[in-house]
C-alpha cells in the first residue's frame, strides 16, 4: 500500500456513511414521491398500485378546488413573506441600526422570542387570541367588533400570525447585511444632500441586493410549505377559504386516502418554488451570484 | 491519517446503527406479542376501560403471552388515517384492530385483514350472532374479516325541560321534516340561548356527519346513494338536493349551531357532555349510545338524563310509509394480515367479545347487541331505560353501502354540507361537485348513475 492511495482511500470512505444516509433518506422518499405521482396509490382501498401516467396532473388541471387552493398559496405566500416578513424585516433592521444596545437587545429580544415559539405552539397561541372567545375580542368587545376572526377572515389570520412568527428570520438577515454597508457611503452621500430615502434606494438596497434575493428565496420556499401554522389555526377552513395546497394535499392523501394524487402536488408545488427563485433572480439582476 | 481513519470507522459505525433502527427487531413485534390498535377520544373512554381488563383476562389465561394495547387518540377521520398508515408497514401493522364496519370492505381491499373463518368455525359462540351481525363482517369474496361487537341506530333526542318552556306538548313525534322545523322555529322564537337543533354537519365531525346527518335525512326520501340492481352510486337525485337544502334551512335560520362551532372536531363531544346536559338544546339528532357518555362509568355522569330527555324517530320527508327512518353502523375487531400469530389474535377476540364481555361492553358503551344471549339477558335489558326504544329501530334501518368507494363518497358528501352551511355553495353547485367528485372518486362515469 503506497502512502498517497491510503489517505485518499480513507477520505472516500469517510464519505460513505453520508452519502448513504443521504441516499437513503433524502433521494429514497424523492423518488419515491415522484415516482407516486405517476400513480394511482392510495393509503387503503387497493393492494395493487397501477402506473397511471399523467392521469393525476389532468385530474388537478380540470380541479377547481386545486387552482382555489394554488391561489390561496400565492396570497399567503406574497402576504405574509414577500410583503410581511421581509419588509417588516427589513424595517426592524433598519431602525434598529445604530440604536443603543438596550434598545436593539429588547426588540430584537422580542421578536426572535415570537421565531423560537414551535409552530404548533405559535398556531394555538393565534388561536387563542383570535377565537371568538380569544383575547382579542375580549378588547373589541368594549366597541363592539368582536368577532371570530378565525371565521371571518380566515387568510388575513393566518398571514398575520406567520408574519409575527417569520419575521425574526429576514430581520437577522437584514441586521447582518446592514453591518456590512461602510459607513463612510452614507456620509458621502449625506454630504451630497440625499434624503434619507434617496440614500436607502441608492446606497443601502444595492449594497445588499444579495441578502434580499437570498432572504426571498429561503422565506418564500419555507412558506410556500407551510402547514403546521394553518392547520392548527384554521384546517384549511371555513369550507376552503384557507386551504392552501399543503393542506388541500394533505387532505387529498390521508383524509380521502388518494396519495399518488397528493404527490402530484407536491411536484407541482415544487415546481413553483423553482419559479419564484427565478423570479427573484431576475428582478434583482444578482450577477455571479 | 488517524483521526481520518477513526472518524470513517465511527461513521461506519453510525451508519451501521442508524439502519439497524431502521430495519431490526422490535421488542414489541416478537411472535408472543399481541398488539391491539383501536380509537380513544374525547367521550369515548369504554372501549380503552374495557381493554385494559381484556388484556389482564387474556394475559392470565394465555401464559407466555403479552398484550400491548396502542390506544390511538384521534377525531374518527384522523383515526382512520393513523390506522391506515400503520398498516401499510408489516412492521407497525397491528395484531388485532378496531374496524368501523363501513371501512371494512375498503381495508380487504387493500389487503390489510386476515379471512378468520376457519378459527369462527371452532367458536362455539359464533352461533349466537344474529345473520345481520355475521353479514357484517362479510367481504365481497364470501369470507369473514370481522367480529361485531354491537350495532347502533339514530334518532331524535330532546330535552322535556326545553319543550316545555317552549309550550311543546309531550310525547314529541314529528311526522314529517316540516314537523322537525316547525318545533325548531318555535323554540328558537320561545326559548332564547337555546340551540333549536343539532344536525351533525360538516368535515369537522367526520363520518358522523354523514351519517348522522346527512344519511338519515337521505334515506327517509325515495333515494338511496347506491342502486344495488345496476350496482351503481346514485350521485344525482331530487332526494339528495332535499337533503342539502334541509341542512341550509337550519344553518340559514340560525336553528342549528353557529357553523363555527359545528364544524370543530370536537363538536360532538361537546354536544353530549355541555350542550345537553347544561339544557342549551333542544332537539339532537344523535345515535342510541350517546346515553353511555351519561352514565357512571361514561365521560360526564349525568344521572338525571333519563327524566331530562325524551327520543323520537327521525321521521320520512314528507310522512312516507313506513313514517320513520334510521341508519345502523357498528365497529368489529378484526385480524390484521401481517399479524405472526392469527390464531393468538383471534383468541383476543375471542375473549373480548365472549358473553360477559361483549354484555359489559354493550352496556358502557350504549351498543345494541348483536349477540342473541346478551340481547336477552335481564342485565342488558334493564340497563338503560333508551334501549328499548333504540332496538325497535332495527326494523326500519337502513345500512350504509360499505363499498370500497364508501369512504370516498362519505367525504365528498362532508364537503358539500360544508359548502351549504357556510354559504360558500347553493344546493345546486354543492350537488354537482358531489357528482363531479364522485364519479371520478369512483372510477368514471360508467359506475354512477342519477335517479329521479
Amino acid at each position: 500500500m503506497t502512502s498517497a492511495t491510503a489517505p485518499r482511500a480513507a477520505r472516500i470512505g469517510a464519505f460513505v456513511p453520508a452519502l448513504a444516509l443521504l441516499a437513503v433518506f433524502f433521494a429514497g422518499p424523492l423518488i419515491w414521491a415522484a415516482y407516486s405521482a405517476f400513480t394511482d396509490v392510495a393509503l387503503t382501498g387497493s393492494a395493487e398500485v397501477n402506473f397511471i401516467g399523467v392521469d393525476n396532473f389532468t385530474t388537478m388541471w380540470h380541479d377547481a378546488q386545486f387552482w382555489n387552493s394554488l391561489w390561496l398559496t400565492l396570497v399567503f405566500v406574497v402576504g405574509s413573506a414577500v410583503i410581511g416578513q421581509n419588509t417588516l424585516g427589513l424595517l426592524i433592521a433598519l431602525l434598529l441600526r445604530g440604536r443603543n444596545a438596550g434598545t436593539r437587545g429588547v426588540v430584537s429580544g422580542l421578536v426572535i422570542a415570537a421565531w423560537t415559539v414551535p409552530e404548533v405552539v405559535a398556531g394555538f397561541c393565534w388561536y387563542s387570541y383570535l377565537h371568538r372567545d380569544g383575547t382579542l375580542n375580549g378588547i373589541l368587545g368594549w366597541a363592539g367588533l368582536d368577532q371570530n376572526w378565525l371565521y371571518t377572515t380566515p387568510m388575513l389570520a393566518v398571514i398575520l400570525a406567520n408574519v409575527w412568527r417569520g419575521t425574526a428570520f429576514s430581520m437577522l438577515v437584514y441586521q447582518a447585511a446592514l453591518n456590512d454597508v461602510p459607513p463612510e457611503l452614507h456620509e458621502a452621500a449625506a454630504v451630497d444632500g440625499a434624503s434619507a430615502w434617496q440614500r436607502l434606494r441608492s446606497v443601502t438596497l444595492p449594497l445588499i441586493r444579495r441578502s434580499i434575493v437570498s432572504n426571498l428565496m429561503l422565506i418564500t420556499l419555507q412558506t410556500l410549505a407551510a402547514f403546521g401554522l394553518i392547520y392548527v389555526m384554521t384546517k384549511g377552513g371555513p369550507g376552503t377559504k384557507s386551504s392552501t395546497t399543503p393542506i388541500y394535499m394533505y387532505q387529498e392523501s390521508f383524509q380521502f386516502y388518494k396519495l399518488g394524487y397528493g404527490t402530484a402536488m407536491a411536484l407541482v408545488l415544487l415546481v413553483i418554488g423553482a419559479i419564484f427563485s427565478l423570479i427573484y433572480v431576475r428582478l434583482i439582476k444578482v450577477d455571479n451570484l | 491519517m488517524r483521526p481520518k481513519l477513526v472518524l470513517a470507522a465511527l461513521s461506519a459505525l453510525a451508519l451501521a446503527t442508524a439502519s439497524a433502527g431502521c430495519g431490526g427487531s422490535d421488542s414489541g413485534d416478537d411472535d408472543k406479542t399481541i398488539t391491539v390498535a383501536y380509537q380513544k377520544f374525547g367521550a369515548f373512554i369504554q372501549l380503552d376501560n374495557q381493554l385494559q381488563d381484556v388484556k389482564k383476562e387474556y394475559e392470565a389465561a394465555h401464559a407466555g403471552y403479552t398484550v400491548e394495547l396502542v390506544p390511538i387518540e384521534a377525531a374518527e377521520n384522523d383515526y382512520y388515517t393513523k390506522l391506515s398508515l400503520m398498516n401499510r408497514s408489516p412492521k407497525t401493522a397491528p395484531d388485532v384492530m378496531y374496524e368501523d364496519t363501513f371501512l371494512i370492505n375498503t381495508d380487504i381491499q387493500a389487503g390489510f385483514l386476515a379471512p378468520i373463518d376457519e378459527y369462527l368455525n371452532g367458536w362455539a359462540d359464533w352461533a349466537q350472532f344474529t345473520d345481520a351481525a355475521k353479514a357484517a363482517g362479510k367481504a365481497q369474496d364470501g369470507k369473514t374479516y370481522g367480529v361485531p361487537m354491537g350495532t347502533d341506530t339514530r334518532a331524535l333526542w330532546y330535552d322535556k325541560t326545553v319543550f316545555k318552556k317552549a309550550g311543546i306538548a309531550e310525547p314529541w313525534e314529528p311526522r314529517s321534516w316540516d314537523d322537525i322545523l316547525a318545533t325548531a322555529r318555535t323554540i328558537k322564537q320561545k326559548v332564547p340561548g337555546v340551540t333549536p337543533l343539532n344536525v351533525y354537519s360538516g368535515k369537522g365531525a367526520g363520518e358522523g356527519s354523514t351519517m348522522q346527518g346527512f344519511e338519515m335525512l337521505l334515506y327517509g326520501t325515495k333515494h338511496t346513494l347506491y342502486d344495488d340492481a345496476q350496482k351503481k352510486w346514485i350521485v344525482q337525485s331530487p332526494g339528495f338536493n332535499d337533503s342539502l337544502q334541509f341542512i341550509k334551512t337550519i344553518f340559514d335560520e340560525k336553528l342549528a349551531p353557529d357553523p363555527q362551532d359545528a364544524l370543530d372536531p370536537n363538536w360532538g363531544t361537546k354536544v353530549n357532555t355541555e350542550l345537553v346536559p347544561a339544557g342549551k338544546l333542544g332537539i339532537n339528532l344523535d345515535g342510541s349510545w350517546v346515553s353511555s357518555t351519561w352514565l357512571d362509568s361514561g365521560s360526564k355522569p349525568w344521572p338525571q338524563w333519563s327524566q331530562n330527555l325524551g327520543y323520537a324517530a327521525m321521521p320520512t320527508q314528507n310522512g312516507e310509509a313506513p313514517g320513520k327512518t334510521s341508519m345502523s353502523g357498528g365497529w368489529l375487531l378484526s385480524v390484521g394480515a401481517n399479524s405472526k400469530d392469527k390464531k393468538a389474535s383471534f383468541d383476543f377476540i375471542a375473549t373480548m367479545l365472549n358473553k360477559e364481555n361483549t354484555l359489559k361492553y354493550d352496556i358502557g358503551a350504549g351498543q345494541i347487541a348483536e349477540r342473541k344471549d346478551v340481547a336477552a339477558d335481564p342485565r342488558y335489558l334493564e340497563s338503560n331505560p333508551s334501549l328499548e326504544f333504540f332496538t325497535d329501530l332495527v326494523e326500519v334501518t337502513h345500512f350504509r353501502p360499505a363499498y370500497p368507494d364508501y369512504p370516498n363518497v362519505s367525504n365528498a358528501i362532508q364537503v358539500a354540507m360544508e359548502a351549504v352551511m357556510t354559504g360558500q355553495a347553493s344546493v345546486d353547485q354543492a350537488a354537482k361537485t358531489f357528482a363531479e367528485q364522485v364519479t371520478s372518486a369512483v372510477g368514471g362515469p360508467d359506475k354512477v348513475t342519477s335517479a329521479s
